[in-house]
């Protein structure tokens, strides 16, 4: 259990790195602090299985410094630093038996029998894969094997730190949800730093209390899920949560109010003087009202998802969405106000704070 | 779904079968011919039944042949298998460092037998040869052509210098098929080194050891070209394995009825030997 902090941590795959391009991780300063969740998420290719590799020590940074608890672990091997980490696709030691494998870990750092197998017993409960821990491996589904991934992981309670790098991409649903819960119990009792990788939302907001956002090597936001939803730092932490995303629009934003078109937007304080480059006014869905009041929008379609609807619109020539309640009705010429409470500025895709 | 029957298909392997008719089945048949057959010349042949059978599998010469053939491949599997991982092991696997390697491994492969044969026995001779001149030099008393000791170890040096390339391309590609993902996973949980080759590269590496043992078996249970033409068979009967014994005896002696008993002997024995290997490392591996 320890407090991770990334000091400036830059990678390149590539030997001789020049623009920022060939970084696949552009600078990563940011600590984890000792015993927190972490869920880190991100698109496709954005560098969370480089971070995580960084952690545990599978690679070593191009630039930057990694400290466990404040000690300098940049240059120890993965086995020094006490890392559990779970891969996106399982890894089995085929010839051995599920029981094994999940012993394996342990009999490698020298763990006397009785506790192996009162530890491994209690992760095969634990993994629902107590019935077949006789079994080889090899003959096993994707799922089974992945569970025997995750359970050489949870099976080491003493380790400094847990990455899961997308280890439920292959479980069913059903079962997805049984382990989350797991996981989160056993972060409870054992309180070791843990890191999630995911490219799901819903994943990472219902999982973490910390939720990493990474885009294109960097990342962009840490916060609660609140905190991503209400003040998304970045315009792509406003597309990449939420559903649907944040609408964001141009805009010329001249002392408290934002003018987009002909329409005129009182914004709930003014933006500090002098912002420069291009200037976004970002709202999610939740805080445009839809009434017979405001400015007009033209609707062209409403989509019914059960607990509320979306609305797309058109306004002042640019695609917006809207959420109403189930039971509202769509007024015969309609018209949207935004609530101040939603309204956040971008200057160059960052968001700019806003005095009162 | 209704299978529909259609020998039609039958005629396409006619064409094979006869090939294989002309290449195996009939010369094999006229060995078969031969060996039940005795002839006083003039191509006069009677009936001679079990008796060149019962000539043979009473021979001392035929079961020391047999015994060297045996002890010879023995060695050549204890060396050749552990050897070839090893290097295998030790290749790149990556890097310019590769085509390097494997061009390197397979050159003694692409040499024709009775090349490597020359090149042995010129190279261990103790008048020119760099091998026996050197070992001469350095005081060993070194020499195959009358030392069947000497003569041995450089049959196997040569077989080993020849084949070892084949046991480490088969075992290279079996590792090089191991996603790194493997071997993340094996640092992560602290696997030692010999950890990691035996639980995920040997497992890896089984099915095509499995052909590599099998070939080498073989090959070298019926090597003939290369000790044939460093020492002849000698010195004595030392390095007389079967296949030359064979040779021997059909052209040298031409005993024509033995000759062909003692191949189909010989056949018979190559066949049952590698069944043996062959079930027994599947069941291993099946029970794996
Ligand atoms: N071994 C490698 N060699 C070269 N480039 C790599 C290597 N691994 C990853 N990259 C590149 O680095 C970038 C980040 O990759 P990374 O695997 O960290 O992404 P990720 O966020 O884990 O994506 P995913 O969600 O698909 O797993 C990508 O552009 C990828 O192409
Ligand atoms: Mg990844």
């Amino acid at each position: 259990m320890a407090r991770i902090d990334c000091n400036h941590i830059r990678h390149a795959y590539g030997p001789h790195p020049k623009s920022d391009k060939d970084y696949a991780l552009k600078e990563v300063h940011h600590a984890f602090e000792d015993g927190g969740a972490y869920a880190l998420l991100g698109p496709s290719g954005c560098g969370k299985t480089t971070l995580l590799n960084i952690i545990s020590g599978l690679l070593y940074p191009s630039h930057g410094e990694l400290l466990f608890d404040g000690k300098d672990v940049t240059n120890l091997s993965t086995q020094e630093r006490n890392i559990a980490q779970v891969f996106q696709f399982p890894v089995i030691y085929d010839t051995m038996t599920v029981y094994d494998n999940l012993a394996f870990p342990l009999r490698n750092r020298g763990v006397p029998e009785p506790d192996v197998d009162r530890k491994v017993r209690e992760t095969l409960d634990m993994t629902g894969l107590a019935d077949m821990a006789k079994r080889k491996a090899r003959g096993l589904t994707a799922d089974q094997k992945q569970k025997i991934s995750l359970g050489r992981g949870l099976v080491r309670s003493d380790v400094n730190a847990i990455l899961f790098d997308e280890p439920l991409t292959v479980i069913d649903p059903h079962m997805k949800w049984v382990l989350r819960s797991q996981l989160k119990q056993l972060h409870r009792r054992f309180g070791f730093t843990m890191v999630y990788v995911t490219h799901d939302q819903t994943e990472a907001l219902t999982f973490a209390e910390n939720v990493v956002v990474m885009y294109e090597g960097e990342i962009v936001q840490i916060g609660s899920p609140a905190e991503l939803f209400e003040r998304p730092k970045h315009t792509f932490v406003g597309y990449f949560i939420g559903s649907p995303g944040m609408n964001v629009m141009p805009v010329a934003v001249e002392g408290r109010s934002a003018r987009l078109g002909s329409q005129t937007i009182e914004l709930p304080g003014a933006p500090r003087a002098g912002i420069t480059g291009a200037i976004e006014l970002g709202i999610r869905p939740e805080y445009i009202r839809l009434g017979a009041s405001g400015m007009p929008v033209s609707i062209r379609k409403v989509e019914d998802i059960g607990r509320h609807k979306v609305v797309r619109a058109s306004f002042e020539g640019r695609d917006i969405a809207a959420i109403i309640g189930e039971d509202e009705d769509i007024p015969a010429d309609p018209k949207i106000a935004f609530d101040p409470a939603g309204i956040n500025i971008y200057a160059d895709s960052w968001r700019v704070e806003m005095g009162g | 779904m209704e299978r529909t029957w259609n020998n039609k298909a039958w005629f396409m392997v006619l064409p094979v079968l006869l090939l294989v008719a002309f290449s195996a089945i009939i010369p094999l048949m006229t060995v078969v011919n031969y060996s039940v057959q005795d002839t006083f010349g003039n191509n006069d042949f009677f009936w001679a039944g079990s008796e060149w059978f019962d000539e043979i599998l009473h021979s001392d010469r035929f079961w020391e042949a047999m015994g060297r053939n045996l002890v010879f491949s023995a060695i050549i599997l204890i060396i050749e298998i552990p050897l070839g991982i090893f290097i295998a092991l030790n290749m790149p696997k990556k890097g310019w460092g590769v085509p390097v390697c494997l061009v390197l491994m397979a050159l003694p492969l692409l040499i024709p037998w009775n090349v490597v044969g020359t090149i042995w026995q010129v190279f261990g001779r103790v008048d020119i040869g760099l091998l026996g001149y050197s070992l001469r030099a350095l005081g060993f008393n070194y020499n195959y052509v009358n030392d069947p000791f000497d003569a041995w170890i450089t049959v196997i040096v040569m077989d080993v210098w020849h084949w070892t390339s084949l046991v480490v391309l088969l075992c290279y590609a079996g590792l090089v098929s191991i996603p790194d993902a493997y071997y993340q996973a094996a640092k992560i949980d602290g696997a030692s080194r010999w950890a990691i080759f035996r639980y995920i590269q040997l497992p890896k590496m089984n099915r095509v050891l499995l052909i590599a043992v099998l070939l080498r078996f073989m090959d070298s249970f019926m090597i003939y070209t290369e000790p044939f033409v460093v020492t002849g068979g000698g010195p004595g009967n030392t390095t007389t394995f079967l296949s030359i014994d064979l040779v021997k005896l059909a052209i040298g002696e031409f005993n024509l009825g033995e000759a062909a008993a003692m191949s189909i002997v010989y056949f018979l024995i190559i066949m049952l030997l590698s069944w043996v290997f062959y079930t027994v490392m599947t069941a291993y591996d099946a029970e794996q």
